[in-house]
């Protein structure tokens, strides 16, 4: 089914923006945001608000989103809804034309955000047969390219397409991390207030080792009452214990576990040899269960957008999540020491891992929402009051 | 946790009559609750009102009492049944209202009931606007500034921190009623009044006027550990000042940003944790500061309600079964969605298309009321529509609701009017402000003036000009000629019939003669239609045809297309509108099919009863082997529902839209035929345009029914059954008009021709009052004959309800009327079986229409009404179609007549179904359920035009409890004791007067007119005179106001008499007193009074009336 709704047809009259698939499928649309091309693997989000916060979340490095909710942009920008100042997703997909923003928090306009950022934009596209096909045949590799004047050498960006060695074996985490660490500073939002402000010398001190971190990670780390330093993803376990850390936190980022794995597991091995804290997110709770000893894979269905179920087993209570991952702790791996905590509803995958005699424990969803929804956020406060 | 083992029978409370703000919803969600704790293996006793209810069927719950819905008579089903619980949250307020009634006079203690779903305390706190607003305060939500008045003097101090505008809500009341908005101190006190009255605790809020921030709704489930899920967002487009109900909504909200979602999502929760729902669906509403994101709780409902039917509707997830199955212990984690078949239960769902709710309004069938939307409802339905964006959606909502919108037609009152009037008219809040926006902008106004004067979101404001400009566009060039423009235009929602209406625009024909010229066939038209594109609706589908431009249809799955879903529920969409081929996932089967069209959104004279039949239909044909297809754009409804047939497709109503899925469901399998006759007027209008397209039309032919509609074809079929009709006539002109009348002698009954719920009809005395008549109540011409009949004056009207199979005919059944004819037929009440005619008329009327459905070749259903003057049949109509009455009949006679008729028109045979049985030993009694209280200034009156919302049975041993039960069911109180009033016309006088000697025996004072307290006094009875409202004070509305009435009989002839007497209508109204405006129902309610008297009503499952 899916195919019929991706010919090889010429280039329609007025396209302007293009997707060419790996497996020579090409989608044209109407180009928006930045002039140009750019390869990614190409994986959809489905949540109805908070796109800025998908186009500025480091899972998505590598990754041209496409959104299923037909309307983007209608609340425009602002500068508070940015998760990460570094490169995240290449481009976005969405059904309709980007039309002025209705918002008091706006600042500007999202197609000129986007054109700012360099991202790719592309708008008229059937987004939810191009999310069928991604359900059915999985995340292909792809090229966008946007140039006002529609042309595009198609072979050419095929061949890209082809050649991009895909996200599989990529370590992307040490492209997004911070190079240089930094001492956090900053709480969660409030509306009329913005931003809170923390107190640096208050607190527990979390060392956070940013993989490709979302922002509001670091402000629910704060709003729980820890002090927080960032470092870069390739920290030697001897620079993380020179912190002192009290906690460490590993957080989200894209790209495939086991590449990453290859530095950041020995470090985790260390810390949990030292019984420090750790709490671990999305691509961090990972390679925490790596460390641990458990396996991960990809999955044939990623789970993207902010309305998974996920059980809580200690209690059964059902938390709804934002969810981003195309790779998973194989919940069949678990040795000995690891106790499942979470688990999707949906498909019974593992969501959430303690490790037994350690105070580690990470899960697969995303607690800090931003966007999706924040019945999570216990576990920050979990996490701090294993400090005190 | 899995479900509850203490409890093994629940008893589920109905809704009862639909009334303007508790409609079908509550059938769609009270059926999907009794069908998910039927699955579970719950013994289900059920209580509702309503015989046109799907909840009712006797095999739908275990035990089923058509009883009216009050504490005491539901105190008997449970002494009776010995439920272990009651589920309150599928019945709106009625049930809410009803199971806290019992809870506090300890009914449920003393039998040993438990509440499920929402308890006492719960329902108090969410429903008391002190307590409410206490626990937002305790959990830091904003409430605004207000405070609780129980008198004009407190509601003044309040005013105080208020400031004006205030606005005023009723606590207790349903769909605000008798609230409002006040501008000025005088309006303020006057509110306030009617706010104090309307509410049964005498208590009103008065809050500080949040006119113009946005408006959202969030729906809510909540399971006994806790777990909390959303599961649809609701922005209303019309802005706070206007009541939800009556708003224009669109799902999900549009204009959030996440974090701004997210606080109201959280705040959503909390507001169900503190007020303490413990499981079930909620919904609580918000309002928001467009300025700053300032957040206020507004109110919260502790159940299942319109909000959430629409949600349902809008997401895939059945909250009703959820909520259900949560309420008898389970767990969101516990239970699937059965709809998507892919996902738990505790999946948020999540859309990728936008829906859009209009409401549809009756305002033209209540003269006097103001045509103003406030915080009070007035709406009597609603149409959804589903659109891959909100243009679409918008364009698609417009057309479905069948007001004779095919997108944002011109307002042609304002077309070059000047600044001031186009501003006056944005100011006002009504139906059709919307349309009144789009106007402006085509009369110059930017987006930025109108969004200062309506305060619309300038988001919604800006997809509407785009409409407008596009539609210029059109209007400028004709139609595209490339498939790329055309399916662009078509992704905008505009339909083939407005897209005719601009291209002839564009070859300067636009109105009159050349307009007329350009849709005729010949050279000039060959050439306007090669310069425009298209010239009508027809050629622009031809058009289409040709581009290869079809709608696809996407289906609602809750996950935006992450999982696979089962459930086949559709809706169309042009998708992309520049590249490639968009995906269709229709996926026809290869099956033997049959399409079901409903019946659009609710209105008087089409509801209910409707949606009835074509459920039945489903079920049938369903039973049958054939595969079930339902197209219908209603979301309140059961047809609408994800199990009522085998593929859903929501869509509206109109030609253009059901021949593309007759297109795609042609193309695979055999559509064995359409049936357009169960959905009332909309699918038949229908019929001509599917019948052009070839598509089999199921049962009656069309043909039959138009006959039946024509007076002249008619009138030579009713000669040639040698059957006697009034003398009637047809006038084009005033003078012919006048001519007619004086050849048939008044009164006479005049109408316009092709009308349903007999709109502008009116029983005319006098040449004076024609002549009014036609200057105000229609336009006649040509086009629009006025029709013109004998008016029987005082007989009897009867309603037969009939099955034909083409060559056998079987009698359903023979109502009678109370009310005497002229009383439109869904206003009256009836009885079957008839409770005072002799048998020969009785089988005469079955001889004639038996006779009618022969003649007109029925197959299916077929009504036909008679009125019965001393011993002669008049055939008054005949429709060959399901009719308003064919639930009643079916409840009444306890047979699936729906059912069978549908498998007739299948091709069944009569002779194959058992007979049914004809001697009841019990008595049903029908009546009609009138929204007088919502329309201020509208006389009470019961005229030829159709009023009621909806209607309840009472079913009983005899005619006068029987009676007494379907006035209670409606909510009219008989008193036992007090005073009656009596004025009734010269010739009801010798009707009312056992009836008067009835009540005074029962100890009733009564107190007349002059002319009536004569009349009664000179037959011996003790009756005092009261002044008339011309005679000086005190006079009678005196004595309505301070509450010395009890019951009011009162009948008037002619217009002056009418006029006169309408302050004591009103007046009793306002008072609630009971009143009663024919003599047939006032000497009925003097028996149900005596009757009630003497004994306790007792109550009977239909399940036992049945056996």
């Amino acid at each position: 089914m899916a195919d019929a709704a991706f010919s090889l047809a010429p280039k329609p009259e007025g396209a302007t923006g293009v997707i060419v698939l790996s497996d020579g499928h090409v989608i044209w649309g109407k180009g928006f945001g930045a002039v140009g091309d750019a390869v990614g693997e190409v994986c959809f989000n489905t949540s109805m608000t908070g796109y800025q916060e998908v186009m500025t979340d480091p899972s998505y490095a590598g990754q041209i989103v496409t959104f299923t909710f037909p309307h983007i942009g209608n609340v425009g920008v602002n500068e508070e809804d940015i998760e990460s100042k570094v490169d995240s997703a290449v481009g976005c997909v969405v059904r309709e034309e980007v039309t002025p923003s209705s918002s008091f928090r706006a600042l500007g306009e999202f197609g000129d955000w986007l054109a700012g950022k360099g991202r790719i934009g592309i708008s008229g596209v059937d987004t939810r047969a191009l999310t069928r096909r991604i359900r059915v045949s999985g995340a292909p590799n792809a090229v966008i390219a946007h140039d006002p004047k529609g042309d595009f050498d198609i072979p050419a960006l095929l061949k890209k397409a082809q050649e991009w060695p895909g996200l599989e074996g990529m370590d992307l985490a040490k492209i997004v991390s911070r190079q240089i660490g930094e001492d956090w500073e900053g709480s969660t939002w409030t509306l009329g207030q913005g931003y809170g402000r923390s107190a640096r010398d208050a607190g527990p001190h979390v060392v956070a080792i940013d993989y490709g971190a979302k922002d509001n990670i670091f402000r629910n780390l704060v709003k729980a009452g820890a002090r927080v330093t960032v470092v870069p993803a390739q920290v030697t376990l001897e620079q993380v214990l020179a912190l002192e850390p009290e906690g460490v936190f590993l957080s989200n980022g894209p790209g495939d576990p086991a590449a990453t794995g290859k530095y950041a597991v020995p470090v985790i091995r260390g810390l949990l040899d030292r019984d420090v804290p750790i709490f671990g997110i999305c691509l961090g709770h990972q390679m925490l269960a790596l460390a641990a000893g458990a396996k991960t894979a990809k999955m044939f269905q990623g789970h993207r957008g902010a309305n998974h179920p996920v059980k809580r087993l200690a209690d059964n209570v059902v938390e709804i999540t934002s969810m981003n991952h195309g790779f998973a702790v194989d919940n069949a791996t678990l040795p000995e020491n690891v106790e499942e905590t979470h688990v999707s509803l949906f498909d019974g995958t593992n969501c959430g891992i303690a490790i037994k005699g350690n105070q580690a424990f990470g899960v697969q969803y995303h607690p800090e929402a931003s966007p999706g929804p924040q019945d999570s956020f216990y576990l920050f406060e979990k996490f701090v009051g294993m400090m005190k | 946790m899995p479900k509850r083992t203490d409890i093994s029978s629940i008893l589920v409370i109905g809704a009862g009559p639909i009334i303007i703000g508790q409609a079908c919803e509550f059938d769609y969600s009270g059926t999907q609750a009794i069908k998910a704790l039927k699955e579970e293996g719950y013994r289900v006793i059920l209580v509702n009102s309503n015989p046109a209810t799907i909840m009712t069927d006797p095999d739908m719950a275990d035990a089923t009492y058509i009883e009216p819905i009050t504490p005491a008579i539901v105190a008997k089903i449970i002494e009776k049944e010995r439920p272990d619980a009651v589920l309150p949250t599928m019945g709106g307020q009625t049930a809410l209202n009803c199971a806290l009634d019992l809870f506090n006079d300890g009914t449920l203690e003393k039998y040993g009931v438990t509440m499920i779903g929402a308890n006492a305390d719960a329902i108090d706190k969410a429903e008391d606007r002190q307590r409410f607003r206490e626990a937002m305060d305790k959990i830091g939500l904003e409430s605004a500034r207000s405070g609780v008045a129980h008198s004009l003097d407190d509601a003044y101090a309040v005013l105080e921190r208020t400031g004006l505008p205030a606005i005023i809500r009723p606590s207790f009341t349903l769909g605000g009623t008798g609230g409002g908005v006040a501008y000025n101190r005088e309006e303020f006190e006057t509110i306030v009044r009617s706010g104090l009255d309307a509410s049964p605790t005498n208590e009103v809020l008065i809050e500080e006027s949040l006119l113009g921030w946005k408006e959202y709704e969030m729906e809510v489930v909540r399971d006994r550990a806790d777990n909390c899920i959303i599961i649809c967002s609701i922005e209303n487009v019309d802005p706070m000042g206007v009541h939800t109900g009556d708003s224009i909504t669109v799902a999900p909200a549009l204009t959030l940003t996440d974090k701004e979602y997210q606080i109201m999502r959280s705040a959503s929760i909390a507001v169900l944790r503190e007020i303490g729902v413990e499981t079930g669906g909620s919904n609580v509403q918000f309002a928001v500061n467009p300025k700053d994101g300032r957040l206020i709780v507004i109110e919260m409902n502790p159940r299942v309600s319109r909000s959430s039917a629409l949600a349902s509707k809008a997401t895939g997830f059945p909250i009703a079964r959820v909520a259900a199955k949560l309420a008898v212990g389970y767990t969101l984690d516990e239970i699937m969605n059965e709809i998507t078949g892919a996902t738990p239960a505790s999946f948020e769902p999540t859309i990728d298309y936008v829906v859009t709710k209009i409401p549809r309004f009756a305002f033209e069938k209540f003269k006097g009321a103001k045509a103003e939307l406030t915080t009070a409802m007035k709406s009597v339905g609603e149409v959804m529509a589903i659109g891959r964006n909100f243009k679409e959606s918008l364009q698609k909502a417009l057309r479905g609701l069948e007001t004779g919108l095919d997108g944002f037609n011109r307002v042609p009152e304002l077309e070059g009017a000047g600044r001031d009037t186009i501003t006056a008219a944005l100011a006002k809040a009504t139906p059709e402000r919307l349309l009144v926006a789009a106007q402006a902008m085509r009369e110059g106004f930017t987006v930025d003036e109108i969004h200062a004067i309506t305060f619309y979101d300038k988001w919604f404001l800006r997809h509407i000009e785009e409409i407008i400009a596009e539609e210029a566009k059109v209007m400028q060039d004709g139609l595209p000629i490339d498939a790329a423009g055309m399916r662009r235009l078509k992704a905008m929602g505009f339909s083939d019939k407005r897209l005719a209406t601009l291209a002839v625009r564009s070859v300067g024909v636009a109105g009159g003669l050349g307009e007329t010229q350009a849709r005729r066939s010949g050279l000039l038209h060959d050439a306007l239609r090669a310069m425009a594109g298209a010239t009508s609706e027809d050629e622009v589908r031809e058009l289409r045809g040709k581009l290869g431009v079809h709608p696809v249809f996407k289906r609602i799955d809750s996950c935006a297309a992450e999982f696979e879903a089962i459930t086949p529920y559709m809706y169309s969409t042009y998708e992309a509108p520049f590249f490639g081929e968009p995906e269709d996932e229709a996926m026809p089967s290869d099956r033997r099919k049959i399409v079901i069209l409903g019946g659009g959104p609710n209105r008087i004279g089409q509801g209910i009863e409707f949606d009835y039949c074509c459920v039945h239909a489903c079920f049938a044909l369903s039973e049958a082997g054939y595969e079930t297809i339902m197209i219908n754009c209603n979301p309140e409804t059961v047809s609408t529902d994800y199990d009522t047939s085998d593929r859903l497709y929501f869509e509206p109503l109109t030609a253009e839209d059901v021949l593309e899925i007759l297109r795609v469901e042609q193309s695979k399998g055999e559509l064995v035929g359409v049936i357009v006759q169960f959905g009332g007027q909309t699918p038949l209008k229908l019929a001509h345009a599917l019948e052009k397209a070839g598509i089999p039309i199921l049962g009656t032919s069309p043909d039959a029914i138009d006959l039946a509609e024509d007076r002249e074809r008619f009138a030579a079929l009713v000669e040639k059954l040698g059957l006697k009709q009034p003398a009637n006539g047809i006038a084009r002109s005033r003078d012919e008009a006048v001519a007619v009348a004086n050849r048939i002698g008044y009164p006479v009954l005049t109408r316009p021709s092709y009308v349903l719920g007999g709109r502008a009809m009116e029983i005319v005395d006098s040449e004076q009052q024609l002549d009014d008549y036609i200057a105000t109540a229609v336009q006649v011409s040509g086009d629009s004959p006025v029709l013109i009949d004998q008016y029987l004056r005082d007989a009897i009207e009867c309603d037969v309800d009939v099955l034909c199979d083409g060559e056998q005919v079987v009698v359903a059944g023979v109502m009678q009327h109370i009310e005497e004819a002229g009383i439109h037929s869904g206003d009256s009440a009836c009885t079957i079986p008839p409770y005072s005619l002799p048998g020969e008329i009785i089988e005469e009327m079955e001889r004639q229409a038996e006779a009618l459905a022969k003649g007109l070749g029925v197959r299916g259903l077929m009504n036909v009404q008679f009125a019965v003057k001393g011993d002669d049949v008049y055939l008054i109509e005949v429709n060959p179609r399901a009719s308003r009455t064919v639930p009643f009949v079916a409840k009444a006679i306890g047979q699936p007549v729906a059912k069978i008729a549908a498998r007739v028109m299948a091709g069944e045979k009569l002779a194959d179904f058992p007979p049914f049985k004809r001697d009841l030993d019990y008595m049903a009694v029908k009546e009609a359920v009138f929204p007088f209280a919502r329309f201020p200034g509208v006389d009470p009156v019961l005229s030829p035009e159709m009023k009621s919302t909806g209607e309840v049975m009472g079913i009983d041993r005899d005619y006068p409890t029987a009676f007494a039960k379907a006035q209670l069911g409606a909510g009219m109180k008989l008193p036992t004791e007090g005073t009656v009033f009596v004025s009734v016309k010269n010739s009801d006088k010798p009707h009312i007067l056992p009836a008067v000697r009835r009540l005074i025996e029962q100890g009733f004072r009564i107190i007349a007119t002059s002319g009536t307290q004569k009349y009664l006094a000179d037959a011996g009875l003790a009756v005092e005179k009261v002044n008339k409202v011309a005679e000086g004070r005190p006079h009678i509305v005196d004595k309505i106001i301070d509450g010395e009435i009890s019951l009011v009989f009162n009948t008037t002839e002619g217009w002056q008499s009418l006029k006169d007497s309408q302050s004591i209508r009103a007046s009793a109204l306002r008072a609630k007193v009971s009143i009663f405006t024919t003599a047939a129902a006032s000497v009925a309610a003097a028996e149900a009074i005596a009757t009630i008297r003497g004994s306790q009503l007792e109550v009977r499952s239909l399940q036992d009336y049945y056996s």
